[in-house]
C-alpha cells in the first residue's frame, strides 16, 4: 500500500486532501465529519477582523449544468465568514486538540493595514493551528471593500502583508492567489519575495454563470438583480492546472510549495496537479456536491494507481510533468501524429467526419458500402490535431499514433519555414 | 423413412433424444446471458449513479454493499478499489452479480427507478469490477489476522457456508468444510442456470474464496453418513451448518415414479456437470410444474436444448409466482408457454414412460383459498418437471437441534441455533432462499462465532 502521508511548508496530514476555506470548513460540526470521512486537512473558511459584521445576501449560488451533467461549474457571491471571530476561534482550538493527527489551517483577511494582521494573528495563533493562508483571493463582495481579490491583484499589497505576517508568526503562512489577473507569475512571485512558505491557487474566477432571461438578470437572482461571483468546480481545473504548472517551472517561484485548488474532483485530478508540482490538494465544489465520503475514493484511488505505478510515496511523483511543460516554442517541429480508425469499435456515428469535414482538415473519408457507413482517415491529409480522436464516443476507437521518423527535434526556432531563418539565409 | 414418420410409426416410445440441434447451438445457449460491460459503458452507467447519501440500494443489498462508493470508484477508473468495497461484504460478490434478482434487490431501489425508471445497472457494474480484479495478478484483497488457534467445523460448501468461512479465516480462525458432494460451491455449482455461471465462473469464484489460505474442504463427506454433529461439536470450537435444503417436494400423485418424470433440481444439476450438453436426453415436448426460479431455469434451459414445446404450468396468477416478473418475461422470450391457474391431477404413462399429464383448473374460492374447479385438460408430454419447492431434510442433524415451524433449523438473529456452538445459515434457515441471503447468513454467524471465541 502507498504512503500517501503529505508534507507541505513543513506540515504534515495523513493524505494530502485538504478542504479548501469555504462552506464545508465554516465550523466544528462540519469539520469534524470531514475529519471522520477521512480527510487529511481543512483550510477553515476565512476568518474576518472583529467588528464590522459580515452578512451574506439570500440567494448566493448558481450553477452550470452541461448536457445533463449538474454543477460542472459552480459560482458563488458569498463573503468569508459570518460567524463571530470569537466562536471560530475557540471551535478551532477545540477541533485541534481533539484531531492533532489532522492539518488544520486559519485563513485570514483582514484590511491592508500592519495592526489588523498583527492582533488577528496574535489570536487566531492560540487556536494551536498549523499555519495560516492568507485569503488574497475571493473576488466579489470582499474586494469592493479593498479586501480579497483587490490585495491579490496589487502584488505590493501581497508582498507587505506576508512580510508583516511573517513577521507577527512562527507558523508556516500560505498565500492564497486569485486567478483574476493577466500573469500568475507576478503575484506568486511577490509571494515568494515576502517569504510565503506556500501558495495556495487558485481562488474563485469572475463569473457570471448564466442569465435568467424571465428575470433580465445574472443568476443566482438577488431580488431581481445580480452581482458577478466566484467560479470554481471542475470546469476551472484546466486553468488551475496551467496556473499551478506556471509556477512549478518558474526559477523565480524557487520551487514554492503549492497547495493546489481548482476543481479538483477525484484521485485522478489530484495525480495529475501533484505531478504538475502540487503539494497538498484542496477540494471545495467537488464536497459541495457530493459531500465528504467522496474523500474515500480520493484516497483509496490515489493508493492504488500509486502501487500500480510502483510510487511509493507522493514524493515518488510529484513534479515528475514540470520538466515536460514547456512553450510552445519548444516543441517538435518534425513530430507527426496521426489519426487512425478501428472500423471494428466505429458504430459509425459520424462525429469525426462532421468535425473533420466542416472545422479542420477534410482528413475523413465518408462511405456509404452496401448501405454500411463507413469512416476511415485520409492519411495524407490529416494534420494529426485530435479533433476526431477527441469528439469519438468509443473508447480507444480512434487512436493518435505517431509517425515513426528518424527526423531530429526540431524547434520553430530551428525550423527552415521559420521567416527568421530564410532571412538568415538570405543575408 | 422420415424422423416425423418414425416417430409416428413407434407412438408407444417417448420423444427423447439427445442431440436436438446443432453443435454450434449449444454453446451459444448456454453462453454468458448478459455481455459483460466494456469500460465506455461502464463508465457512462457509473455516471448515471447519483451518489446518493445514505442510499437505499444499500439497504436493499442483504450483504449491504456499499453500492455508491463502488460505483463511484468505478467511474474514476478506481475499479480494484470498487472491487474490495464489494467483497469485504460480500466475498461472493462476482456471483451474486451473475445472479441476484437485481430487479427485485438493489435496483429496486434505486432512485434514478423513481425518477425515470432507469435504474442503474447495478448487478452489471457489479459484475465488471469483479471480473476486472480476477483477471489482475493481484486480485487477493484480504489478509488473515494472526492464527487464534481455534478451528471450525462448516458443513456444506454452498455460499452460506463458503461466507463463513472466509470470513472466520480472515479472522485468524482455521476451517475445515464438510462437503457431500465431490466439488465445492453448492447450488453455485450444481443448481443455478448454466446461462448464468457461464465458464465455469463458480469454481473460479471458489479458488478466489480459498487462496486466502486456511480453509480445508474436505469434499464426499455428508453429515450424517461419515460424521455427527455430536462428533464435531466435541472436535471443533463452533459449528457452522450450511447444508442448503436437499429435499424436494413431491406432487403426491399416483405414478410419480414413471420414466420421465423428474426433480428439475436434478436434471439441472446433470446439465451443469455434463462435459457436452448435446448427450444430455430431451424430450420433444416438456411440462414443468412450478412457479418459482427453479421452474423458470428449467423451462428455459430444457428449450435451449432444444426442446421442441415447453410449457410451465402454475397452479395461482402471475402476481403469486415465485420467480420475479424478469425470470417470467425471460421464459416468454424463449418460447417457453406460460398457463397458469391449474395443478396436476393425473399423471398419464405407457409401458412404464409418462406420456401425458392432467390437469384440473384451479380458482380461489370466496376465503381466498385455492380450489379445483372440476374442469379439467391433458397436455402430452414426453418429461415432466417437477419444481415445486424443496424442503429442508433435517435428517443428519438427528434431533440434535430445534426445527423451525416452517421446518428449518431454527436459529436466532445471529444465526445461533439451540446449541449454543453451533450456528446455521442459508437455504437451511428461514429467510429468503437466494444467493446473496446465504453469503449474508454466513456472514453473519462469522461475526457471532468469532465473538463466541474470543470470550
Ligand atoms: C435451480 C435453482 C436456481 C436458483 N437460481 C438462483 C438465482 O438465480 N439467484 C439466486 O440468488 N438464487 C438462486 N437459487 C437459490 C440459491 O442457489 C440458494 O439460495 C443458495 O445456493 C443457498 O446457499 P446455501 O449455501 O445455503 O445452500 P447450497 O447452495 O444448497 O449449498 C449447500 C451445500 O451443502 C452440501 N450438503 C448438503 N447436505 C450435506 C451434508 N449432510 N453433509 C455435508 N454437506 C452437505 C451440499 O452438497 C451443498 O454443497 C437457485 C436455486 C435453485 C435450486
Ligand atoms: C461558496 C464558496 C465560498 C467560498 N469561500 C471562500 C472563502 O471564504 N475563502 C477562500 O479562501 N476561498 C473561498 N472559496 C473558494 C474555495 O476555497 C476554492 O478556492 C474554490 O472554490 C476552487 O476550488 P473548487 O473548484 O474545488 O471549488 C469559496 C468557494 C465557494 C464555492
Ligand atoms: S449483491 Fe446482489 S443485491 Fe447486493 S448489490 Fe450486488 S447485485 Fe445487488
Amino acid at each position: 500500500m502507498a504512503d500517501l502521508t503529505c508534507k507541505i511548508a513543513g506540515i504534515t496530514s495523513p493524505n494530502p486532501f485538504w478542504l479548501a476555506s469555504a462552506p464545508p470548513t465554516d465550523k466544528e460540526y462540519n469539520v469534524v465529519r470531514a475529519y471522520e470521512a477521512g480527510w487529511g486537512g481543512v483550510v477553515w473558511k476565512t476568518l474576518g477582523e472583529e467588528g464590522p459584521p459580515v452578512v451574506n445576501v439570500s440567494s448566493r449560488y448558481g450553477a452550470i449544468s452541461y448536457n445533463g451533467t449538474k454543477m460542472a461549474g459552480l459560482n458563488n457571491i458569498e463573503l468569508i465568514t459570518d460567524r463571530p471571530l470569537e466562536v471560530n476561534l475557540e471551535e478551532m482550538t477545540r477541533v485541534k486538540k481533539n484531531w492533532p493527527d489532522r492539518v488544520l489551517i486559519a485563513s485570514l483577511m483582514v484590511p491592508c493595514e500592519e495592526d489588523a494582521w498583527k492582533d488577528i494573528l496574535k489570536r487566531v495563533d492560540e487556536t494551536g493551528c498549523d499555519g495560516y493562508e492568507l485569503n488574497f483571493g475571493c473576488p466579489h463582495g470582499m474586494s469592493e471593500r479593498g479586501m480579497g481579490s483587490a490585495v491579490g491583484q496589487v502584488p505590493e499589497y501581497i508582498n507587505m502583508v506576508t512580510k508583516w505576517c511573517k513577521e507577527y508568526t512562527k507558523k508556516p503562512v500560505f498565500v492564497k492567489l486569485t486567478p483574476n489577473i493577466t500573469d500568475i507569475l507576478i503575484p506568486a512571485r511577490a509571494a515568494v519575495d515576502g517569504g510565503a512558505d506556500a501558495v495556495s491557487l487558485i481562488n474563485t474566477i469572475n463569473s457570471i454563470t448564466s442569465i435568467d432571461l424571465d428575470a433580465m438578470s445574472p443568476t443566482p437572482v438577488v431580488d431581481g438583480i445580480g452581482a458577478h461571483g466566484g467560479y470554481c468546480g471542475p470546469a476551472v481545473k484546466p486553468i488551475a492546472l496551467c496556473m499551478v504548472g506556471e509556477i512549478a517551472r518558474d526559477p523565480e517561484c524557487k520551487n514554492i510549495p503549492i497547495s493546489a485548488i481548482g476543481g479538483i474532483s477525484n484521485w485522478h485530478d489530484a495525480a495529475e496537479f501533484i505531478a504538475l508540482g502540487a503539494g497538498s490538494l484542496q477540494v471545495c465544489t467537488a464536497a459541495m456536491h457530493h459531500g465528504f465520503k467522496i474523500v474515500e475514493d480520493m484516497i483509496d484511488g490515489l493508493s492504488n494507481w500509486m502501487d500500480d505505478k510502483g510510487y511509493k510515496t507522493l514524493e515518488d511523483f510529484r513534479g515528475l510533468a514540470v520538466p515536460n511543460y514547456k512553450n510552445w516554442g519548444d516543441l517538435n517541429m518534425n513530430f507527426e501524429t496521426k489519426a487512425v480508425i478501428d472500423e471494428d469499435a466505429c458504430i459509425q456515428c459520424g462525429k469525426c467526419f462532421a468535425a473533420c469535414e466542416d472545422t479542420s482538415h477534410q482528413a475523413i473519408l465518408a462511405e456509404n458500402i452496401n448501405g454500411e457507413r463507413k469512416y476511415s482517415v485520409i492519411t495524407d491529409e490529416c494534420v494529426g490535431c485530435n479533433l476526431c480522436e477527441l469528439v469519438c464516443p468509443v473508447d480507444d476507437c480512434i487512436t493518435m499514433t505517431p509517425t515513426p521518423s528518424d527526423k531530429p527535434y526540431m524547434t520553430w526556432g530551428e525550423d527552415p519555414r521559420n521567416p527568421i531563418n530564410q532571412a538568415k539565409k538570405v543575408s | 423413412m422420415s424422423d416425423l414418420a418414425k416417430s409416428k410409426a413407434d407412438e408407444n416410445r417417448a420423444d427423447i433424444e439427445p442431440r436436438r440441434l446443432e453443435t454450434t447451438e449449444y454453446e451459444k445457449n448456454f453462453c454468458d446471458v448478459l455481455t459483460p460491460l466494456d469500460r465506455n459503458t461502464a463508465v457512462r452507467e457509473a455516471n448515471h449513479c447519483l451518489f446518493c447519501y445514505d442510499a437505499p440500494c444499500i439497504d436493499a443489498c442483504p450483504t449491504s454493499i456499499d453500492i455508491p462508493s463502488f460505483i463511484k470508484k468505478i467511474s474514476t477508473d478506481n475499479v480494484k478499489g470498487a472491487a474490495k468495497t464489494i467483497l469485504e461484504q460480500n466475498i461472493m460478490g462476482g456471483g451474486c452479480a451473475r445472479v441476484c434478482p437485481v430487479e427485485e434487490l438493489c435496483e429496486s431501489a434505486c432512485v434514478r427507478k423513481t425518477q425515470s425508471n432507469d435504474p442503474v445497472k447495478i448487478g452489471q457494474l457489479q459484475r465488471y469490477a469483479t471480473d476486472h480484479l480476477f483477471a489482475r495478478d493481484d486480485a487477493q484483497l484480504f489478509e488473515r489476522k494472526a492464527s487464534t488457534g481455534k478451528t471450525i467445523a462448516v458443513i456444506g460448501a454452498g455460499p452460506a457456508g463458503l461466507s463463513c468461512a472466509h470470513n472466520l479465516s480472515r479472522e485468524g480462525h482455521d476451517v475445515v468444510i464438510f462437503e457431500a458432494r465431490p466439488k465445492s460451491g453448492g447450488l453455485n455449482e450444481y443448481g443455478i442456470a448454466a446461462y448464468k455461471m457461464a465458464n465455469d465462473f463458480a469454481q473460479k469464484e471458489v479458488d478466489y474464496i480459498l487462496s486466502l489460505g486456511g480453509i480445508e474442504i474436505r469434499h464426499d463427506h455428508a453429515l450424517g453418513q461419515h460424521i455427527t454433529l455430536d462428533g464435531l461439536r466435541a472436535e471443533y470450537d463452533a459449528v457452522f451448518l450450511g447444508m442448503g435444503m436437499g429435499g424436494v417436494n413431491a406432487l403426491g400423485l399416483d405414478n410419480e415414479g414413471l420414466e420421465g418424470v423428474d426433480n428439475a433440481v436434478d436434471y439441472i444439476a446433470s446439465l451443469r456437470q455434463v462435459d457436452d450438453k448435446a448427450t444430455l436426453p430431451v424430450g420433444r415436448r416438456v411440462v414443468v410444474i412450478g412457479g418459482g426460479n427453479t421452474a423458470i431455469d428449467m423451462a428455459i434451459q430444457i428449450k435451449r436444448l432444444g426442446a421442441e414445446d415447453v410449457t410451465l404450468v402454475y397452479r395461482r396468477g402471475t402476481d403469486e409466482m415465485g420467480a420475479t416478473d424478469h425470470e417470467q418475461e425471460f421464459a416468454q422470450t424463449n418460447d417457453v408457454r406460460i398457463k397458469l391457474w391449474a395443478k396436476p391431477s393425473k399423471l398419464i404413462g405407457e409401458n412404464g414412460h409418462i406420456s401425458a399429464i392432467e390437469f384440473e383448473y384451479t380458482k380461489l374460492d370466496n376465503n381466498g383459498r385455492l380450489i379445483g374447479t372440476g374442469e379439467f385438460y391433458t397436455l402430452e408430454a414426453d418429461m415432466v418437471f417437477k419444481a415445486i419447492g424443496q424442503n429442508f431434510d433435517a435428517a443428519p442433524l438427528n434431533g440434535t437441534l430445534d426445527i423451525s415451524a416452517k421446518g428449518k433449523i431454527a436459529v436466532n438473529d445471529d444465526g445461533q441455533t439451540t446449541l449454543n456452538n453451533v450456528w446455521a445459515g442459508g437455504d437451511c434457515t428461514e429467510g429468503a432462499d437466494l444467493t446473496v441471503v446465504a453469503v449474508q447468513d454466513g456472514k453473519k454467524a462469522a461475526a457471532s462465532i468469532n465473538k463466541f471465541l474470543a470470550v
